[in-house]
Order: structure tokens, then sequence, then C-alpha cells
């Protein structure tokens, strides 16, 4: 469904992205890690259209990102940002309906939005003001405003990209915002983009993780396939154990403490 | 509450009208006045109306009082449009040099006695908005980086523009006599003194249109106080956004200025207020901005009129004592909700 051909990105002399590649399907989860400084949100803002590469293409659906309106786009893929900017007090339900800007808004948005508070559970805050919540609520409400924007009455594949959604995140909330995206990849065959630091996040639910390193794509497979002691070693220069999760059988990831 | 609001801001607006009207050197009862507003309208009335008064109020109160309107309304809608471009409560429409060119443009025709042929009293004004539009497309140039506007840049060029255009004024001060000073000093302090039905008819092209059609862009304005990240993200088309808020702005401000000259204040504080009233949400600000900013800039002008009568306090003296304390009683008021 997103295909990114060759992307090149430099800011003055400094490469961000160095012919980064890769496809994504319409149903799969993709998980992007690396180190800090690796170019993960850049290659995401870049397959979200924010930003035009300075070589290679993105296509979504076929088709150049840059040629589609920004509102049909808006329609069909939503992006959580690592941080949001939101200094005036709105309330948390319009915060929400922010998202439902690419549609003529409607009667049942109060619904969407309702549906969408339910489901990062913050619907018992829809009347607080936004500016009075934590960093993991707001969070949270983005989330919520991120998932309206994608509702609409129809069985279209949709793309949601999400920037570090966990950062600000408790246990819980880190388990039950991947589940909402393992959702929309699995029942409605949304095609999901996460950006993460968790190896074990990204472990327990991609499809595929695409490890980047100084901007470049390293190596690209199955948890399995790429959660080796190895290619851990190569990217971060860090020593780790492979274990297997008792209950899924997916791989792991333990610091060695003995080497490091 | 919040329709209660509404509500209020109508009836204080049909009412400032009315007193408007009524109100200055010559009184006429509140009575009179509506026999004569219904005339002018066509109405045949029975009703004994005295030449003089139906004179005074048709060709010189009734283009005040809507002028007043207009450009409270104008001034207050653009600074809303630039607290939402800048994301910032604390824009005024000055930070993109409309004001400051106007200014400049203002001083080298009373200061030079420039004069454009055919053209009369015009000449001023339209002198301070060429000031205002040249300014202005100076701002916008400065502030693109390729083909996108970084609306930071904007800012900054905007400081840069107006002080250079302040010094520009500043040079033609010292150039002036006293007279000019004195013209000049007036000019910046604003003045319906001279309105006339002509200057209402073109008050309606060049500020109602505009701030009707900024009525439209609520919805995208609520977006882009998420960033502009996000607001294309949601569909926004931000090139396009931002162009048609600084077309907006450069035309309402630059016409307001130029026809009543400075009147500081309104557009900083009315949005503000507005938000005070009803929230955050800009489906309501701007429109609130703009019954607001014309009943408060009415209000001013009556009181203009009333507190050293026979002779007028300028305009801009009355917006910044009558707007100042309240907009400060206000804010002490809600300082517990965090507003901002």
């Amino acid at each position: 469904m997103i295909t990114a051909q060759d992307i090149s990105f430099a800011v003055g002399s400094n490469t961000i992205l160095d012919r980064v590649s890769t496809t994504i399907a319409a149903g799969e989860i993709l998980a992007i890690c690396g180190p800090n400084g690796a170019g993960k949100s850049t290659l995401l803002r870049m397959m979200s259209g924010e930003s035009k590469p300075d070589s290679g293409n993105v296509l979504i659906d076929g088709k150049n990102i840059q040629d589609w309106n920004p509102k049909d786009l808006a329609k069909i893929r939503s992006v959580l940002h690592q941080e949001s900017y939101l200094t005036f007090p709105f309330r948390v339900q319009d915060v929400v309906r922010l998202g439902r800007y690419p549609y003529n808004s409607m009667d049942s948005d109060d619904k969407i939005i309702a549906d969408c508070l339910q489901k990062v559970a913050m619907h018992d805050f829809a009347d607080r003001k936004y500016t009075t919540l934590s960093g993991g609520e707001k969070q949270r409400v983005h989330m919520a405003r991120v998932l309206a924007q994608l509702e609409e009455d129809d069985s279209r594949e949709k793309i949601l990209m999400l920037d570090e959604p966990t950062s600000a995140l408790d246990l819980p909330h880190q388990e039950s915002t991947l589940r909402i995206a393992a959702q929309y990849a699995k029942e409605r065959t949304h095609c999901v983009v996460i950006v993460l630091h968790d190896l074990n996040l990204a472990a327990a639910w991609a499809d595929r993780i695409l490890f980047m390193k100084k901007g470049k794509a390293c190596c690209e497979g199955s948890p399995k396939e790429v959660l080796t002691p190895d290619v851990i070693q190569s990217i971060y220069g860090l020593h780790t154990h492979i274990l297997s999760h008792p209950d899924t059988e997916r791989p792991l990831v333990v610091i060695d403490r003995g080497r490091t | 509450m919040r329709k209660l609001y509404t509500i209020l801001l109508f009836a204080s607006l049909a009412a400032l009208i009315f007193l408007s009207l009524s109100n200055g050197a010559l009184q006429v009862s509140f009575t009179d006045s509506l026999y004569i507003v219904l005339q002018s309208l066509g109405f045949e009335i029975d009703h004994p109306i005295k030449k003089s008064h139906y004179g005074v109020l048709v060709h010189i109160r009734m283009p005040r009082t809507i002028l007043a309107v207009l450009v409270g309304a104008g001034l207050s809608v653009s600074g809303a449009l630039m607290q939402g471009l800048f994301r910032n409560p604390l824009a005024d429409p000055g930070l993109v040099g409309v004001s400051s060119g106007a200014a400049l443009g203002a001083a080298l025709v009373i200061v030079l006695g420039w004069s454009i042929p055919g053209m009369g009293y015009w000449t001023l004004p339209i002198a301070a908005f060429v000031g205002s539009v040249i300014s202005t497309v100076c701002v916008i140039r400065l502030s693109k980086i390729g083909s996108k506007t970084v609306v930071a840049n904007m800012l900054l060029a905007g400081i840069a523009i107006n002080s250079i255009a302040g010094a520009g004024t500043g040079i033609l001060i010292y150039l002036a006599d006293e007279d000019e000073l004195r013209d000049l000093t007036f000019w910046t302090l604003g003045s319906f003194g001279a309105a006339s039905w002509s200057e209402v008819q073109l008050a309606l092209f060049v500020i109602l249109i505009p701030s009707i059609i900024a009525l439209f862009l609520s919805r995208s304005l609520n977006v882009m106080l998420l960033g502009e990240a996000q607001a294309y993200m949601l569909g926004v088309k931000l090139e396009q956004l931002k162009r048609i808020i600084v077309v907006l702005v450069c035309l309402i401000v630059g016409s307001c200025v130029s026809m009543t000259g400075m009147i500081g204040f309104v557009g900083l504080v009315v949005p503000h207020l507005c938000r005070l009233l009803f929230g955050p949400d800009n489906k309501k600000v701007v429109p609130g901005s703009i019954l607001l900013g014309g009943a408060l800039l009415l209000g001013s002008d009556i009181l203009s009129r009333l507190i050293i009568m026979p002779a007028e306090l300028p305009i801009g003296i009355v917006t910044s004592i009558v707007g100042g304390p309240f907009f400060l009683a206000l804010l002490s008021m809600n300082r517990k909700q965090g507003m901002w």
C-alpha cells in the first residue's frame, strides 16, 4: 500500500536518509527501530507526505504522495506525532473533533468522537480542558484524534502512522495502544507503521521490523529474523540475549549484563 | 451561558448603534432617531422631525456609526486570524507590517504635501493603503524559503520591516513643521471624524466582505492550532491558507488604517475577550470578534464624542482607556482557569 523508493534526504551536508526503500502492505504492521538520530522520524515524515525527499519517491496506492490532494490523503492516512503542541484550552472532545476536519461535520461525529475516546480509555475526560491533562493523557487524546480521522463508512484500506506512540505512556496504556494498532491492521486491514524504541514491544506486535542506523535501512524482516544478538550488536553496539516469550514464542530481548 | 453572551452581544450592538445616533454635540431623542432611521430606509413616517436632526443623523452620524462598527469588526477579525496563523495569543495584525507601512505612506503625504492628481482628500488613504500593501508584500517575500512560507520568518521579517518603516516615519517627523506634526500625531491616534457614505460604501467591499470570508476559515484555524505539520496531516492546504490569511489581513487592516488612522489595542484584545467568553474554538472566536469588535469600537467612539464635548478625544486613546482595565478585570477573573 505504501512504497518508499530510494528515499534520500539531507539537511546541509548532513545526510539524514540515504537511499531507504521499503514496502508496507495493507493489514501489515511495520515497526521502524534504531538508535536516536537514525532517521526514523524523518522517514515517517517522508512517507506521510509532510516533507519531500531530495530524491526518491513515496507511492500510496501506486500514486506519488506529492500528487495527492491533501484532503483526500487525510481521509486515508493519519499520523500521530511524537509531540503535539496545543496551548489553547480546548475540551478533550473538541481536540478529538479536530480529527474530523477532512470530512463535512455531521451529527454522527459525536458518536465517532465518543467511540475513539473510549478506545483510548479517555471517555471520562471528554469535557475536561485539554491543558489540564498529564503528558500521557494528552498523548492518548491525540491518539483518539488520529483514530477519529480514519473513521468513515467505507471499507477502504487506510494508513495509520504512529511516531513513538508509547513514549509517555504507562505499561498498561503502552499495551492497549499497540493492541489498538494491531486491531486496525488485522480487523480493518489498515496498514500500520510505528516508530518504536522498545524492541520487546516491536517483537510482540510487529509483523516486520525495519532497523535503521545513520540514515540507512540496515535490515528488515520478521521479529524472529532480525532480532538476533548479532543484528542488535551491529545496530546498537549492545550485547543481548534473545529469549523466547513463554506465551507467544516471539523473541524477547534482554540485555547481557555479563558483557556490558 | 454562551447563548446568553451571544444574545447580549447582539443586544448591546443594537443599543450602541442607537446611542451613537442620538448622542453628540446635538442631542436627538431615541424615538426621533428611530423614526429618522426608518424614514431614511424609505418608510413613510407620520412624525415631525427637525430637518437639522435628519441631516446630522443621515449625513454624519449614520456613516460614522457604520464605519466604526465595520472597522472594529475588521481589526478584531484580523487579530483573530493572525493569532491563529502564528498560534500565539499575542499576535496582532501589525505583525506583518500593515500598520507601519500605512503610517509611512500617511507621513509622506502629510509632511511632503504630496497629492495624487484628481484624488484630493483621498490621497492620504490611498498612500496609506499602498504603504501597507508594500510592507506586507515585503514581509511575505522575505518569509519564503523555497516554496514554503515559514511563519517564524514572517514574524522576524515583520519586525525588520516595521523598524525600517518606523525609521522612515521618524525621519519625516524630524522634517515636519508644527502643524504637520500635529496632523501626523492625530492620525496615529485614529479618528472617525471624517466618515462619509462614500467611505462606508468602500468599507463594505474592503472590510466587510473580507471579514465574512474569514468566517469560512475558522475550522482550518482550529486545526492550525495543532501546528503546521499536524494541520497538513489533517488535509489543510497550508500555503493556500497562509496566503489567504495574509491577503485578508492586509486588505482589512490596510483599509481600516487608511480610512481612520491607527487604532491600537482592538485587534489584539477583542479575540482574547471572545476566547474568555466563548472558549478557544475559532468557530466562535471569529464571528464573536466581528460582533464584539464592532460593539467595542462603536462604544469607544461614542465616549470619544462625549468625554470632552464639543471637542473629540482621539479614538485610539479611548480604546486603550476603556479596553485596558476591562481586559485586566477579565484576566484576573479568569486567572485561575489558565485561559492561555
